[in-house]
């Protein structure tokens, strides 16, 4: 019966504990409608969580446009296809690779530093403190940080994605001599506005969502100790990356599975 | 039996407050008054609950059962709206300084001033200036709090503390981890800034002589309860053992110095033969 009562009683604190996650998330969002008149906060937030993640999105989306450059470009010559390599970057990238890839980027460098950072604040009694100057941390701390994360994942995507693809044509035009014009036109061609870029910007946002979501929380509810907060920083990159690639599938799935 | 002149009118009254946490009972039927105008400390042992005293008053805990009265009003019974405009008038130190870290030493102190106030800027200027000059770092204002030492960092927080000219401040362990200069410094501030702007200060410390130095009325807490109280030299002449253990730093006394622990022989393996031998 041991194992059962354990199995039982693991079951009912996952449950317990995201029942405190979805009512932390109704505070914060509450807090995120609070705090828009006083916008400034959000830009510093957006600049923290978007602007400081942006060098590694765009070293990221250079490599990863480089590398499908030369794996499109392998694979396709061997059918004659090699006109198609822009529409193969392209979709690849706008789809999947863009959204997915800069999510897990951002879960590393933007969730972790959430996380530490209201952790710390915890620990270092600054959010006691700001309940007792009556001010309310969720609405202060929580609510810019909800929505500069909704809104840095999507640019930063798209960041991803265009310097991906800029990353292909520096392949397959550069090293291979795949035709310019064709890269480009094939894209043109192939790549729908609705079906495939906003998909894509649809699921940075859900991502942007979730790990924001998941970081905040992991910093707010952390054990106010170094182990605590090391631990749910930890937390944080395991579970949103989980949710990334999870929720990426049921998305995918929604998309562009004819649902 | 406390002087019926300066409790005419408490600011505070804590009326058979008892309160658990963790499965462990901190208090069990606590009954306080706090006079006002006045430096009030309360004392007691580590783990004693003397922090959860400020938590209480300052509704970021609830207790089990009894009242916190804040001005004749049921701290636990405010909305927050009713909560948040009581936190206005209180201002609260915090052991750790609680400075935020990203903000720099003018910033910090004029953080509640931005937040609760449509004040213009000019004026935000003069106030943090006057608050600053008040504990001596007019000077370091443009100073990062990681900069400063621990005493600096406190005497900060001392000035964001009153910004928004509070009736009463809450101290929370105010003198640990400092050196002499700064923990005498720290004492002279929280008299004169009591008597200066009129204010009720709460001090919760364990350190007996700073605590005694600077107490209108004390307060010494031990088993969930009240186990002293008068001023000073009345809790000095005090016969209570409890009372005299922590005043005179005994180790042996009412309080046990062991946690709580079965028997030290059979914990280390010695059956009754064995250790007869």
């Amino acid at each position: 019966m041991k194992p059962l009562a354990a199995l039982g009683r693991w079951v009912l604190a996952a449950l317990a504990r995201l029942g405190a996650a979805v009512l932390f998330l109704l505070r914060a969002l509450g807090g995120s409608v609070r705090v828009l008149p006083r916008f400034s906060l959000v830009l510093e937030q957006l600049y923290c969580l978007g602007v400081l993640t942006m060098l590694i999105t765009v070293v990221s989306g250079l490599f990863v446009g480089m590398v499908l450059g030369l794996q499109g470009y392998y694979q396709l010559v061997n059918f004659s296809a090699e006109s198609s390599l822009g529409l193969v970057v392209a979709l690849f990238l706008v789809r999947e690779l863009g959204p997915v890839l800069s999510a897990l980027l951002f879960a590393g460098r933007a969730g972790s530093a959430l996380t530490g950072e209201i952790g710390l604040m915890k620990a270092t009694e600054q959010l006691s403190a700001m309940e007792m100057m009556a001010v309310d941390p969720i609405v202060r701390i929580i609510g810019p940080r909800l929505l500069a994360g909704v809104l840095a994942m999507p640019l930063l995507a798209a960041m991803f994605s265009a310097v991906g693809v800029l990353g292909g044509y520096l392949i397959g035009h550069g090293q291979f001599g795949v035709d310019a014009g064709v890269y480009w036109s094939s894209m043109q061609n192939g790549v729908e506005l609705f079906a495939d870029v906003l998909n894509g910007i649809i699921k940075s946002v859900v991502f942007g969502f979730v790990i924001t979501w998941v970081a905040l929380f992991e910093g707010y509810h952390a054990t106010p100790t170094s182990e605590g907060v090391s631990r749910a920083t930890t937390r944080t990159v395991v579970t949103s990356s989980l949710a990334i690639l999870g929720g990426d599938y049921i998305l995918t799935a929604l998309m562009f599975g004819g649902w | 039996m406390p002087a019926p002149e300066l409790f005419a009118d408490p600011i505070v009254e804590a009326k058979d407050v008892h309160f658990s946490f963790a499965q462990q009972s901190i208090y069990r039927g606590l009954n306080l008054l706090i006079p006002r105008g006045k430096v009030t400390v309360i004392m007691g042992a580590s783990g004693c609950g003397k922090s959860t005293f400020l938590s209480l008053l300052g509704g970021r805990l609830q207790p089990s059962s009894g009242q916190v009265l804040f001005d004749g009003q049921s701290v636990a019974a405010l909305s927050n709206n009713q909560l948040f405009a009581m936190r206005r008038k209180m201002g609260m130190l915090f052991q750790s300084s609680a400075l935020l870290t990203d903000l720099s030493v003018f910033e910090n102190v004029a953080f509640p001033l931005r937040e609760q106030t449509d004040l213009p800027e000019a004026l935000i200027r003069i106030l943090v200036l006057l608050k600053l000059e008040m504990v001596g770092l007019r000077g370091a204002r443009a100073v990062m709090p990681g900069e400063l030492s621990g005493g600096m960092q406190r005497r900060v927080a001392l000035a964001r503390a009153i910004a928004l000219d509070p009736k009463m401040v809450l101290y929370d362990e105010p003198f640990v981890g400092l050196d002499p200069i700064s923990m005498g410094v720290i004492v002279k501030l929280i008299r004169e800034l009591n008597d200066a702007l009129g204010l009720t200060s709460i001090v919760v410390t364990h350190d007996v002589v700073e605590g005694r130095a600077i107490a209108d009325y004390l307060y010494l807490l031990g088993g969930g309860k009240v186990i002293g109280q008068g001023t000073a030299d009345e809790i000095s002449r005090s016969t209570l053992p409890e009372v005299r253990q922590f005043m005179n730093g005994l180790p042996d006394g009412p309080v046990e110095y062991h946690y709580p622990a079965t028997e030290y022989r059979r914990d280390l393996g010695l059956t009754p033969e064995r250790a007869a031998r």
